[in-house]
């Protein structure tokens, strides 16, 4: 592959893996959904799964974040074998998951409220990361009285209160409208710069994917597999504003393309 | 209701139909039906006499007792039952016999199990209730949203947690539409009882009351036990739309 090759960036050594996934099966009763799927997640990246619909990416996620059980393989967060969810991981869910009997400030707090932090304690942590993602003012208000773009930062925000190192995102700005998504994606490479945590984030979009990742993994179909990893290197260090000019990005773009159009009826 | 351009406040047509009743009783068509006057002097008699104030704390003992368990049985059995298809399978044939069943049929055979006492009024309330309790819960949890309870999960909430943090919560619309229900025919179990074993709370009085043909006496409970029953009701309603900002929105 022509791109792969001018990714300048080495792939990252083992110390630096924050998640490994190692020959992944999972079959739904006759669906095939993933089979012997391997991957490595670097530490401090973001990483995008890309695909087209059916090919496993959510459950591929699901597996990670110990929601669901493979029925072969392992996964390793860490450098640990894990057995369900775990404090080291915080999903964001593509219709947010929110409580809608309980106010912003609540919702964000949920997690650190299963953990047993004291009312105060977690609500000046939710505070901050409410004030975070851009919300201070509706921490008293519920899920109903915002807009769908809201809601995802009120879903974000929660993930990110309970510090996990891994962040697990699964199409979190599908249901949020475009010019929404677009600050999202903005704010999302601000993020994972600011942040040092670990990104997966599966999307539909290849201009997404493309964007904000510092690797992709192109999932494909029948049967279910890691086709290719992409690894953008030129325009990653650029102000937000250049990435859609820049050549390597308008490059990927159309490779990765050509690669699913085919997977496309 | 308007009228000429004036806000009637809510039930003011009851008037109407008092005046209805009054000029009936009135008119002395029949000895069943007293003014609507006398019926009030005496309630208003009544409700300070020892047998009345009896009557209704038995009654209240027996109604509250049997909606308490219904209530604290019936909502986590159809959670459970909502979350688990095993126990739903073995449940749900029994629940749905129980629920279309003339239960009134049960009570000679409760009093023969249990006494004719407050312990047989208890059990037949709480038979009234308890069915529509659990397949509301039931119905409140399997509508539930996956994602939810995925979300729980993933920040750490182990089966209990998740039970009483989410699935109460997000069935509670549900639970409550089936209490309010229970409780409506929690009414009827406790007064088919009551009047059934005829030696307890209001069954007594009724018993007295139509043996001697003290019509206004009869129908001054009646309006009682109507206006409680309807009272408890609309309280259940108001519990119900407190919740109701969130019921279509899940
Ligand atoms: N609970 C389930 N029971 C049976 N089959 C399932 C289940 N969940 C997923 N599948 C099947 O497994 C395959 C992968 O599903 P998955 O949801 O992981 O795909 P996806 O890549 O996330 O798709 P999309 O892009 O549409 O979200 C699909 O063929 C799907 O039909
Ligand atoms: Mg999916």
């Amino acid at each position: 592959m022509a791109i792969s090759q001018t990714s300048a960036q080495p792939l990252a050594s083992t110390a630096d893996i924050a998640v490994s996934v190692r020959n992944i099966s999972k079959k739904y009763n006759q669906t095939e959904a993933l089979r012997n799927l391997s991957l490595d997640f670097p530490k401090g990246e973001l990483t995008s799964l890309l695909g087209p619909s059916g090919c496993g990416k959510t459950t591929l996620l699901k597996i990670i974040a110990g929601l669901l059980d493979a029925n072969s393989g392992t996964v390793q967060v860490g450098g640990q074998t894990i057995s369900g969810p775990g404090p080291d991981r915080a999903f964001v869910f593509q219709d947010f998951a929110l409580m809608p009997w309980a106010n912003v400030i609540r919702n964000v707090a949920f997690g650190l409220e299963l953990r047993g932090i004291a009312k105060s304690e977690r609500e000046a942590i939710a505070e901050k990361y409410i004030a975070s993602v851009g919300l201070t003012g509706f921490e008293k208000s519920f899920p109903h009285e915002l807009s769908g773009g809201m809601r995802q930062r009120v879903g974000l925000a929660r993930a990110l209160s309970v510090n996990a190192q891994v962040l697990l995102l699964d199409e979190p700005f599908s249901a949020v409208d475009e010019q929404t998504r677009r600050k999202f994606q903005e704010d999302l490479l601000a993020l994972v710069q600011n942040e040092s945590k670990t990104f997966i984030f599966v999307t539909h979009s290849i201009e997404e994917a493309v964007y904000v990742s510092d690797q992709i993994a192109i999932l494909l179909p029948r049967p279910s597999r890691v086709s290719e990893i992409i690894r953008p290197s030129s325009f990653r260090g650029k102000s937000v504003d250049n990435i859609r000019r820049d050549p390597e990005y308008l490059d990927i773009v159309d490779q990765i393309w050509a690669s699913l159009r085919s997977y496309v009826e | 209701m308007f009228i000429l351009g004036y806000k009637l406040p809510a039930m003011s047509s009851l008037i109407l139909w008092a005046l209805l009743w009054e000029a009936i009783g009135r008119l002395e068509l029949t000895f069943f039906v007293p003014a609507f006057s006398t019926v009030i002097m005496t309630l208003i008699e009544l409700v300070q006499t020892k047998v009345f104030q009896k009557a209704l704390s038995e009654t209240a003992y027996a109604f509250s007792v049997g909606i308490g368990a219904s209530v604290l049985i019936g909502i986590p059995t159809g959670i459970l039952m909502g979350k688990s298809r095993l126990l739903d399978e073995m449940l749900l044939p029994w629940v749905n016999i129980f629920i279309s069943a003339p239960l009134t049929a049960l009570v000679p055979v409760l009093m023969v199990l249990f006494g004719f006492g407050t312990k047989t009024i208890i059990i037949t309330t709480a038979l009234f209730a308890i069915w529509i309790i659990i397949l509301n819960a039931r119905a409140g949890v399997m509508q539930i949203n996956r994602s939810l309870v995925e979300m729980a999960r993933s920040f750490g909430a182990g089966p209990f947690t998740a039970f009483y943090k989410i699935y109460f919560w997000a069935a509670l619309p549900e639970i409550l539409g089936g209490v309010r229900i229970g409780v409506i025919r929690a009414v009827k179990g406790v007064i088919i009882g009551q009047l059934l074993v005829s030696i307890v709370g209001f069954g007594a009085l009724f018993e007295l009351y139509s043996s001697n043909f003290l019509m206004a006496h009869f129908w001054a409970v009646l309006l009682v036990l109507f206006t409680l029953a309807f009272a408890i009701a609309e309280f259940l309603s108001f519990l119900e739309r407190k919740v109701a900002f969130y019921a279509t929105k899940r």
